[in-house]
């Protein structure tokens, strides 16, 4: 590892004067990292209320929804929702949230904002692809939103589009005929934008540090977005090509993922040859390296946020990297965990399951390093230290519950179960909003230059963390008793007596829900009405905190930072505050 | 803050875990012979990432609940060793509790998964369809009747698509809508689907399969006890995938065969 050399030559781009080129196809990568957290923002209440709509019919399914008839008269006849409306909205749900909030929020949001200043860049390396990046990634939100629009209602396959339901087209069943074509070419569409954007992020990354920032003297958060963006790379690169072939076989003839001999809906589909598991590999190659698209920026936020309020260092910083690199390395190798009842070949049951359980040795000790830097820490409880150690428990939660379905024999019986919906709704989708939430209200001061409301930060982490465990434990016991996921009702008679459980689970979820409306108010209130933010509010050391709030146009106002320390140097001792700045050439004692 | 946290993650282990204890939500008695070890197998993990779940929470809770210690004069401390302790115990527990898993889960999975199904197996066809299950026995002659797509007529009852007219093997085979067993002797089932993805699952028998269109799948097992159990479909195959089901009815062995004989007489 060496230093770069300062790339500070001029800056790449003049600042703009017009609204238009200022605000809405900028170049900077500030207002591309804003634009992506408020599409992140816009899509993650639609799913929510998605999330809402579903849980309100699987407690209460015969229960009319007010206006829900006004959204889809075919779908929710005077409110009562059909199954395969349900269905519909699962769909979108999953969908929205996978790719537009999970992968937008964590990473393209704050790693745009904040990876070129955290390494003392003026802009990313390409800002003109960063600019497509995004308008690509929000053309790709217009067409899948489109699909609610439409006569045909949105797809019902779901957000893993499983050929050959989401092959063969309207005859096997609503939402399949137009509706899963927007699905497969938004998801293309999707794919094009990240792809822009990890290749922006890498060559950022490599090319652009400046004067005496080494590698290792990178933020851990740079070091997170950095390794999802090669992750991402390779994954979206598979789906892209998988969303293609899925549209020509929808609209061109092609049998890639049919076999010959269907008969869907009484008619023998003209295909032929295809085969539908060659889907399920594509998919997966791509959807689980997703799942750590989803969660590595989240860990990399938490370990970058949670010494500035313990004040003292990151525990095993160089570790933590490394663990970082084995998931990603090892996240392109256990796809076929997500298949072990798919009728593949059972003798590779076991090379995914390998795998599969070895990564759970990185990420614990990527949790166990968390833990240990919060071991005899002052710790300052402030809402983004709350996200933080909130982040370290669903993160545990989540986890655990890995290792059942990573094993197959286990998993013959709990796949396709709430245990599945319980498992990955903590560890990718709950714990990557924990950092999400963290980094907001870490960020927020330097993004707006006010400070966030922290009495209303701390009622929303309470609501929230408690929330999240009323709905998510109890679907690992749904799951136990074989509650099958993907139910538009529980008719079977050992379903029945569960539905209690999911009473409770909807109103949990709607209540924190509701809470998430007091993040969304503190968001706004504060946006115009919060105290001024100093320079650096929390006393962090990363060069965000060396600019003003919020930074200028070239970041740092014509001045080329150059980096003497790491990014940890918090309980310094001798010192004259209790940490020391990576851009202070005050020496820092190591003892 | 602080304290309150280490309060309330405590709390949540605890309830979390105790329900697991006490079995509340709990899979329903298994009926067959290869599911023992499956259970066996859950058992083992749930106590061994109990341990870890319970270890990381309430460890989680202490040192946050330390850490909020607001005495002036105390002084920062590092964890004991650095990182090197913490990282060895995770490659060290972890490590071993990933190899213990493997090698004691392989053998579970190889029983259901690897083994060939025994020779003298009752040999049933199950095709999966929007959204039902048809079950098919090969009738006195003991031969399933060619299948032919471009046949299948739901309106008369003809869901696999036989021929009798021409094709002598398909004029005796035996068509339901309910999997009917004898109890003791080994099954095996053929899997295939008529149009899009299904899976099979009977928790009782610890069983899930996909039906992969284009593919015929085979599924073994042995029941081991008599009774009607629900065998739902768990892969999304459309509108009506809640409402996919059949039973599952465990005969004795002479209630089977008087079965038989009344389903060829028809």
């Amino acid at each position: 590892m060496h230093d770069t050399s300062a790339q500070h030559a001029v800056h790449q781009h003049a600042a703009p004067t017009g609204f238009i080129r200022k605000y809405v196809f900028s170049l900077d990568h500030k207002v591309i990292g804003k634009q992506y957290y408020g599409l992140a923002l816009l899509a993650v209440f639609i799913g929510m209320v998605l999330s809402w709509l579903m849980r309100i019919h699987l407690g209460w399914p015969n229960w009319p929804i007010p206006l829900l008839d006004k959204l889809s008269a075919v779908g929710a006849p005077g409110g009562a929702m059909t199954p395969e409306y349900y269905l519909s909205l699962m769909t979108m749900h999953g969908t929205i949230m996978v790719f537009f909030v999970l992968t937008n929020a964590p990473f393209a949001a704050f790693g745009n904002y904040f990876l070129p200043i955290q390494i003392g860049a003026e802009d990313m390396a390409f800002p003109r692809f960063n600019m497509m990046s995004f308008w690509t990634t929000f053309v790709a939100f217009l067409v899948m939103m489109a699909s609610f629009f439409i006569a045909d209602g949105p797809p019902i396959a779901g957000w893993t589009s499983y050929a050959p339901l989401s092959a063969v087209g309207g005859d096997a069943g609503p939402g399949l005929k137009v509706g899963e074509t927007l699905w497969a070419i938004s998801i293309a569409i999707f794919c094009i934008g990240s792809l822009l954007g990890a290749l922006n992020f890498i060559a950022t990354t490599l090319d652009l540090r400046t004067k005496g920032m080494s590698l290792a003297r990178m933020p851990l958060s740079s070091w997170a977005w950095f390794v999802t963006s090669v992750i991402a790379l390779l994954a979206f690169a598979v789906l892209l090509p998988a969303c293609i072939l899925l549209v020509l076989d929808r609209t061109a003839g092609t049998s890639f993922f049919i076999p010959t001999g269907l008969v869907v809906s009484d008619r023998l589909q003209p295909h032929s040859g295809g085969s539908t598991l060659l889907w399920q590999h594509l998919f997966w190659f791509f959807g689980h390296p997703e799942v750590y698209i989803a969660v590595l920026p989240s860990i990399g936020i938490v370990a970058h946020i949670l010494p500035v309020f313990a004040r003292k260092p990151l525990l095993g910083p160089r570790a933590s990297v490394g663990c970082m690199i084995a998931i990603g390395f090892l996240s392109y190798m256990v796809w076929g965990h997500h298949m072990f009842v798919s009728g593949m070949n059972p003798f590779s049951a076991n090379l995914f399951s390998v795998p599969t359980l070895i990564i759970t040795i990185p990420a614990t000790i990527l949790t166990l390093l968390l833990i240990g830097t919060v071991y005899g820490a002052k710790m300052r409880f402030t809402t983004p230290a709350l996200f933080c150690i909130g982040f370290v428990s669903v993160f545990i939660s989540g986890g655990i519950s890995g290792f059942f379905l990573a094993q197959p024999s286990i998993d013959i019986y709990l796949h396709a179960t709430y245990f599945v919906v319980g498992h990955f709704h903590f560890v990718m989708a709950v714990a990557s909003l924990f950092g999400v939430f963290a980094g907001t209200y870490f960020w927020f001061p330097k993004m707006f230059g006010r400070m966030m409301n922290d009495g209303l930060g701390k009622l929303h982490f309470w609501l929230t963390f408690i929330g999240v465990y009323c709905i998510f434990m109890p679907m690992h016991y749904l799951g136990l008793a074989g509650n099958v996921r993907r139910y538009a009702a529980f008719t079977d008679d050992y379903l029945i007596p569960l539905i209690p459980v999911h009473k409770f689970i909807t109103v949990a979820a709607l209540l924190t829900g509701a809470a998430q409306l007091i993040f969304l108010f503190n968001l706004i209130w504060s946006r115009f009405k919060g105290p001024i933010a100093s320079e650096n509010p929390w006393e962090g050391t990363s060069l965000e905190w060396s600019t003003t709030s919020p930074p200028p146009f070239d970041n740092f106002g014509g001045k080329h930072l150059v980096v003497y320390n790491g990014p940890n140097e918090y309980g310094v001792q001798g010192a004259a505050t209790d940490y020391v700045m990576q851009a202070s050439p005050e020496k820092v004692v190591t003892g | 803050m602080g304290k309150l946290f280490a309060v309330v993650v405590t709390v949540i282990t605890l309830i979390s875990v105790s329900f697991f204890v006490m079995h509340t939500w709990w899979p329903p008695t298994d009926i067959s012979t290869t599911g023992p070890a499956i259970d066996r197998q859950m058992d083992e993990t749930f106590v061994e990432t109990g341990i870890l779940f319970l270890a990381g929470q309430l460890l989680l809770g202490l040192f946050v609940w330390q850490a909020s210690d607001k005495n002036p004069a105390r002084k920062i401390k590092i964890f004991p060793g650095g990182s090197t302790p913490l990282v060895a115990a995770a490659i060290i527990v972890v490590g071993i509790e990933v190899l213990a898993l493997t090698f004691l889960g392989s053998k579970a999975w190889a029983a259901i998964n690897l083994a060939p199904a025994a020779a003298d197996s009752v040999h049933i066809d199950v095709q999966a369809e929007q959204f039902a299950f048809w079950f098919r026995y090969p009738g006195p002659d003991g031969q399933f009747g060619a299948l032919h797509p471009e046949k299948i007529d739901e309106a008369n009852g003809n869901y696999f698509g036989l021929d009798p007219a021409n094709d002598v093997a398909a004029r005796d085979d035996i068509v339901v809508g309910t999997l009917t067993i004898p109890v003791n002797r080994p099954i095996l089932l053929t899997m295939h689907s008529k149009d899009v993805g299904h899976s099979l699952y009977v928790p009782v028998l610890r069983i899930q399969q996909d039906f992969v269109p284009g593919l015929d799948i085979p599924v073994h097992f042995t029941a081991t006890q008599t009774g009607k159990f629900e065998i739902v479909c768990t892969q999304l195959c459309g509108l009506g995938h809640y409402n996919m089901r059949a039973y599952l009815e465990v005969m004795s062995e002479g209630d089977y065969e008087q079965w038989l004989k009344t389903q060829a007489g028809q």
